[in-house]
């Protein structure tokens, strides 16, 4: 793959200030990547988007390092994984750096405590906005059986608690039969 | 010698933590606190808190405080390395398998019963994000319902959807006019 420095340095800024902004952790980073890498470089489509959230979910780390891994890949190859891989751990870094020595200050003051809190509000409505588009895109291709797989999907983490790591395996699973069978009735 | 024992011990934080976010906590306090009295219970706790009011992933976070704790900048960049280093290899390989096959029948079956757990996942870890929310004490009931919480998701989520606005802009002016109403 050749190597485009203007592409990469991109690649840096965009993993970057995504990262300053994944306040909350984990999925916080997939509206953001998702308005950042699908709608507006368009560097990947939707359903990439998705398989990569999967991939990274289910490997060893943070998402948002896992997913920033497999962007960089998919832009620029190796070089392209370890630039954005920088350009995620560089804000976290900097900003506990700081932290460590001013701790005492930053725990007190309460306008910062005052805007964590309100920006709390803004997370949650972030990631109900990718949620309704990622469900609405699966209730629209109309097949029952991935609408009850995402209801039930849903209902066995937040009701029993259930792992994450064993849904996206049963979910996987299912995927291949489900397909499978079709395949076997045409 | 000692930052030989902090990527050690931090390339088992990384590659232990599968799930990412809170799995990754127990991990860290095994290795930090309860192994290497690196930190104290305490102190862990505040990593937590800190964690929790700035961005990026607590791993990060946890690795970066406890470096620059134990051995400066070098412990800090150490550790860190050591916390992604595990997830860029195994991460690194899939990204790759995923490319090369991804367009074969078996693996598009796979991926195609993903994509309802993803947006499962997201939703569930969303409720949890929505109850702490709105409910920052704890109990939830409609009269405990913090309403100035509700009002910002409720003007955040419209303008995200009718004027599809920037997240990030619309996580800033969150943060801002809380603090205004906090001055009123």
């Amino acid at each position: 793959m050749k190597l485009n420095h203007k592409v990469l340095f991109q690649l840096f800024r965009s993993t970057f200030s995504l990262s300053a902004f994944t306040f909350g952790g984990g999925y916080v980073i997939v509206p953001l990547m998702q308005k950042k890498f699908v709608e507006e470089y368009q560097w990947i489509d939707k359903y990439e988007m998705m398989d990569l959230v999967a991939i990274a979910q289910s490997s060893p780390g943070a998402i948002a390092i896992n997913a920033s891994i497999i962007i960089g890949y998919r832009i620029q190859g190796v070089i392209g994984s370890v630039v954005s891989v920088f350009g995620t751990v560089l804000p976290p870094f900097l900003v506990i750096s700081i932290i460590t020595l001013c701790y005492d200050w930053f725990i007190q003051v309460e306008a910062i405590q005052t805007i964590l809190f309100g920006m709390q509000a803004g997370v949650c409505a972030v990631i109900c906005d990718v949620v309704y588009k990622m469900a609405k895109d699966i209730v629209s291709q109309g097949e029952a059986v991935y609408i009850l797989l995402m209801l039930a999907a849903f209902f066995l983490s937040v009701v029993f608690d259930v792992h994450l790591l064993l849904i996206i395996v049963a979910c996987g699973v299912s995927g291949y039969i489900f397909e499978k069978k079709r395949g076997e009735t045409k | 010698m000692i930052l030989l024992q902090l990527l050690f011990s931090f390339l088992q934080v990384g590659l232990l933590s599968i799930g990412g976010g809170y799995a990754a906590l127990p991990i860290i306090q095994n290795q930090v606190v309860d192994l290497n009295h690196w930190l104290t219970a305490r102190e862990f706790g505040d990593i937590v808190t800190i964690s929790q009011m700035t961005p990026g992933p607590i791993a990060i976070n946890a690795a970066t405080f406890v470096g620059t704790k134990i051995a400066g900048v070098p412990g800090a960049i150490v550790s860190t390395l050591g916390t992604v280093l595990p997830s860029f290899v195994i991460v690194l390989f899939l990204a790759w398998f995923y490319y090369k096959y991804r367009q074969l029948k078996s693996i598009k079956a796979v991926l195609k019963g993903l994509r309802p757990a993803v947006t499962a996942l997201i939703a569930a870890s969303g409720v949890s994000m929505i109850i702490a929310c709105f409910w920052p004490d704890g109990a939830v009931s409609l009269n405990n319902l913090n309403i100035e919480s509700f009002i910002l998701f409720a003007g955040a989520f419209i303008v995200l959807r009718k004027f599809k606005a920037g997240p990030i802009k619309v996580m800033i002016a969150c943060g801002l006019v809380a603090l205004i109403i906090s001055y009123i």
